[in-house]
């Protein structure tokens, strides 16, 4: 019993701390707005007046139906996008994968508010596109005019993860299950239609809910865009502009959490008991075929027509970033490095400031996920399953709906030293950055850890290592790899995070760079530097994905060598 | 199964009225070659494969057996050639009207499915009256005895139910040929050995032309009425277990089926008494009357050699070293330049050879065969 004890203290300790640590900067503030929605403001009892006031204003109502609409439409047209490209690379064979793969990755690399300027100037009522087809054929398209344009540039922005989930749903049927149907009768869209269908359907619902929640949360592409009858937008612009005390942004907080929650529900069962995998070793895939020629042309025109489009943000951001004066033009009136230079002049706060909260958050990320996923996967703590579940559960967090948490949790209680309320002290910022990607970081540690078979551990417990010796020389060293993708990842993308950074940002002078970008936009004048600004966003966030890929290479190499040991024995 | 099987003969025999009789057909496969690229898997394949027979390929992994099995179903590339099932030729036609059933290594059952509905894939792709659908499913769920699991997911049986699943899916349609490929490598020793006789049971119940793939000897020579043995893509040869095992055409088929001693030598005649020289010079008499002249390979079984302690003779030499295996006590003897294989049958008590003991062997000249070069 002592020597139970003994081993159980440390990890017991650690537990309730980042227990204490999610509990005050999680739960609490959630709970809050949760609790301030169902309050009466005035007399502060519990009551559903808010929701009613909420659905009996039009404005709201409005706003509700075109977050659905926004959702659901961005949805179907990512869904367009992305089942050619998954069909294609999975069932012919086709040179064009390399492609379809870069096309899973580019657009990843940038948040889509920064792009949504760009794509107002190649594709708004008087831009390059439109222009054109004016000219040409005297017609134009209403690609951007109101929520289209939102349901553009978030479709074109999240369409690889249903891309991504629908590959992976098509290369893990075995080959045998089309075969053993074509045996028994089945073909052509018969055997599409009962075989080859339900089987990559939990992977495309997968993707398309997470594209749901995604929409339906985000904030910065409507500001930007200046569309502001959307939920997520409202909330915002209630508690900026009315104040912290009006009841409606928290009336629209929990219905974004009540959404996020509803798409994780739907992934989750979606996937629940499905694993499909059934490809066995070396057999994996669908059948593939060769194209006939006309078929190779038509892929390709689609893939490149694709290609396009998902560039254009970048095309049009880097044309914005380096353009004299682009306006009622197809392209900018001249070129120059001003706005770069620009940008150097009054911007390096935010570039400071951004490598400064990322780095921070990250490494929070990465030292809380390799203490949950360890307490998780290699002790026997009670209720260790829910510490896992805690920190997971920030997935279903709109930005928008922390931040507001945070300002209203964390106004009153005065930080000693810098003599500041909490909630507009620079850190604060961090810990929303750090909660809001644990998950992403966790997600990679408990990967990693789980690649590390528990007999290389036993093996140096056997030969003298405590606990703490054998994670310090066994455990961490062969996690570094998954450590170090986890620290990447959080990094690149709490580098351009907006939702909760716009509400917590109380000073210029502590404002990260995705903050900037949209303070440059705001102005017909700031949009070139803005831009400048939104190309070093891009350049961060890429190279960042690139050393991530790299070292997940690497990582997979080393893991391979560990889990051919643990086959070995 | 066994249980449940010889209680479900009579399942058996409805599967078969309502099939209206049996429709096993024979295989023929007539010049059969196919290449992946530069690499010939199969050469000049020539089989005739009987209505109602349990046939298999054999041969290790690479000798080109289950690229030939789906050709018979159809698929991979066509090959050159023709296949006939019964009297219509299949070359070219797609597999989804072929009408032969195949169970596959990995199973392939669906797992969006209940074991109900995998089971009547077929008969619905057929178009079949949903009451005929019923009556067939619960037939054949009740003759591999998993009527009680029939609204289970594949993903929650063992491997061996998921096998009777399997089986069940392709032999409910009924048809006109059974094809397994390796159906038994994924099944623990225990179980491979109770489904191998299952599988042949149920075989013998529906007289199912039967092609089954296998790399394990002992699962062919168990279950098969004829063998093929496959290397590098050619047939080496076609016979029935026993004969293959006693009279093998070639080295390979000598060494892939058993044991054997093969020595290297030439067959002279000797006045009139024909006999077996290796190049040390060790010389074994043989027996029969037209043996052709020339270098060629003695073969012998280890059991078909008597081991005696002693000098001097034909077949004399040390023991290199011994392995228990259980019923016998296999020596390994270097006789000149050769090591032969030699088995003494073991009792409690019996006599035992160490590691260099001089022995002496006794060959029945009757047992050996000479293998051409």
């Amino acid at each position: 019993m002592d020597r139970f004890k003994k081993i159980q203290w440390g990890p017991g300790a650690l537990a309730l701390l980042i227990c204490v640590f999610l509990v005050v900067f999680l739960i609490v503030p959630v709970a809050k707005v949760v609790f301030v929605a169902f309050q009466d403001p005035n007399t502060g009892a519990l009551t559903l007046v808010n929701f009613v006031d909420f659905f009996n204003t039009s404005l709201f109502q409005e706003s509700f139906f075109n977050s659905l609409y926004v959702a659901g439409a961005s949805v179907l047209l990512a869904s367009i996008i992305a089942i050619p490209l998954a069909y294609f690379t999975t069932r012919f064979n086709f040179g064009g994968a390399v492609l379809i793969q870069t096309l899973g990755i580019v657009p990843l690399i940038m948040p889509p508010f920064v792009g949504a300027v760009a794509m107002l100037l190649l594709f708004g009522e008087n831009g390059s596109v439109n222009l054109l087809l004016s000219d040409w054929f005297g017609f134009t398209i209403p690609f951007m005019q109101g929520l289209n344009g939102v349901i553009l540039v978030e479709s074109i922005h999240y369409f690889p993860f249903i891309l991504i989930n629908l590959s992976a749903a098509l290369l893990n049927i075995d080959r045998a299950m089309e075969e053993s149907a074509q045996n028994l009768g089945a073909s052509g869209a018969r055997l599409f239609r009962r075989i080859v269908f339900p089987l990559a359907m939990p992977g495309y619902v997968a993707g398309a809910s997470l594209v749901f929640l995604k929409v339906f949360d985000d904030l910065g592409t409507p500001l930007l865009l200046n569309i502001n009858n959307m939920l997520a937008p409202q909330a915002y612009l209630r508690i900026s502009s009315i104040g912290i005390s009006d009841p409606m942004g928290y009336v629209i907080s929990v219905i974004l959490v009540a959404f996020s929650l509803f798409s994780l529900w739907v992934s989750f069962l979606a996937l629940k008991g499905k694993d499909y995998a059934t490809a066995q070793k070396g057999g994996g895939g669908l059948m593939k075929r060769d194209l006939r020629t006309w078929e190779k042309v038509g892929c390709y025109a689609v893939v490149i027509l694709i290609l396009l489009m998902v560039l254009s943000p970048h095309v049009g951001l880097a044309l914005l970033s380096f353009g004299t004066v682009w306006s009622y033009s197809v392209l900018p009136d001249g070129y120059t490095w001003a706005h770069y230079a620009n940008m150097l002049r009054t911007a390096d706060t935010y570039i400071y400031n951004t490598l400064l909260y990322a780095g921070l958050a990250a490494l929070i990320d990465v030292v809380l996920g390799t203490a949950i996923a360890y307490i998780v996967w290699r002790t026997k703590l009670v209720g260790r399953k829910w510490l896992d579940f805690m920190a997971m559960g920030a997935v279903a967090i709109p930005g928008v709906v922390l931040g507001i948490g945070y300002l209203r949790t964390f106004v009153e209680f005065n930080v000693p030293i810098v003599d500041k309320p909490l909630a507009s002290w620079w850190v604060i910022i961090v810990v929303a950055l750090a909660i809001r990607r644990l998950p992403y970081a966790l997600r990679a540690c408990t990967a990693g850890l789980q690649q590390v078979s528990v007999m290389l551990e036993e093996a140096a417990e056997n030969l003298g290592a405590t606990k703490s010796r054998t994670v310090r020389r066994i455990v961490v060293p062969l996690m570094t790899g998954a450590m170090l993708a986890g620290f990447v990842t959080s990094f690149a993308t709490a580098a351009v995070e907006l939702s909760a950074t716009i509400m917590l940002v109380s000073a210029q002078s502590d404002a990260p760079l995705a903050y900037g970008i949209w303070e440059f936009m705001q102005s017909a004048a700031g949009r070139g530097p803005g831009a400048a600004l939104g190309i070093t966003a891009v350049l961060i966030v890429g190279i960042a994905t690139y050393i991530s890929h790299r070292v997940i290479q690497r990582g997979e190499k080393q893991r391979s060598a560990g889990a051919m040991v643990a086959e070995t024995i | 199964m066994t249980e449940s099987t010889t209680e479900a003969s009579t399942e058996a025999g409805e599967l078969h009225r309502v099939n209206h009789g049996h429709r096993a057909a024979g295989v023929s496969i007539r010049g059969v070659s196919l290449s992946f690229g530069t690499t010939e898997v199969l050469r000049d394949i020539n089989l005739e494969i009987e209505p109602g027979e349990f046939f298999t390929f054999l041969g290790p992994s690479g000798s080109g057996k289950s690229t030939l099995l789906r050709a018979i179903a159809g698929f991979g590339p066509t090959p050159t050639g023709a296949i006939f099932i019964g009297d219509d030729e299949v070359t070219g036609v797609p597999p989804w009207r072929r009408d032969v059933g195949m169970v596959f290594q990995s199973y392939a059952l669906w797992p969006h499915m209940t074991v109900r509905k995998n089971v009547a894939f077929g008969l619905e792709e057929r178009k079949l009256p949903a009451r005929e659908i019923d009556r067939r499913v619960d037939a054949v769920l009740d003759l591999v005895g998993l009527r009680e699991l029939a609204d289970r997911r594949p993903t929650q049986l063992s491997g061996g139910q998921q096998q009777r699943v399997a089986l069940a899916r392709t032999v409910v349609i009924e048809p006109r040929v059974l094809l397994l490929d390796e159906p038994l490598s994924n099944l623990d020793a225990n179980l491979r050995v109770q489904m191998r006789r299952d599988i042949l049971e149920l075989q013998r119940k529906l007289r199912l032309t039967t092609i089954f793939v296998t790399h394990d000897q002992e699962e062919a020579n168990t279950t098969s009425d004829r063998i093929a043995v496959l290397n590098d893509g050619i047939i080496q040869q076609v016979g029935s277990p026993m004969n293959l095992y006693d009279r093998p055409a070639n080295r390979f088929v000598a060494n892939f089926l058993g044991t054997a001693n093969l020595i290297d030598g030439r067959v002279e005649n000797e006045a009139g008494q024909f006999v077996f020289r290796t190049e040390d010079g060790t010389r074994i008499p043989l027996s029969g009357a037209n043996l052709e002249i020339g270098a060629g390979a003695a073969m012998f079984r280890p059991q078909d050699l008597q081991v005696a302690a002693g000098d001097g003779g034909a077949l004399a030499g040390k023991v290199e070293h011994r392995e228990f295996l259980g019923n016998v006590i296999r020596y390994s003897v270097t006789v000149g330049s050769h090591n032969i294989l030699v088995d003494d049958s073991h009792h409690a008590g019996g006599r035992i050879f160490s590691a260099g003991d001089h022995v002496v062997m006794d060959l029945d000249a009757g047992r050996i065969q000479v293998l051409p070069d």
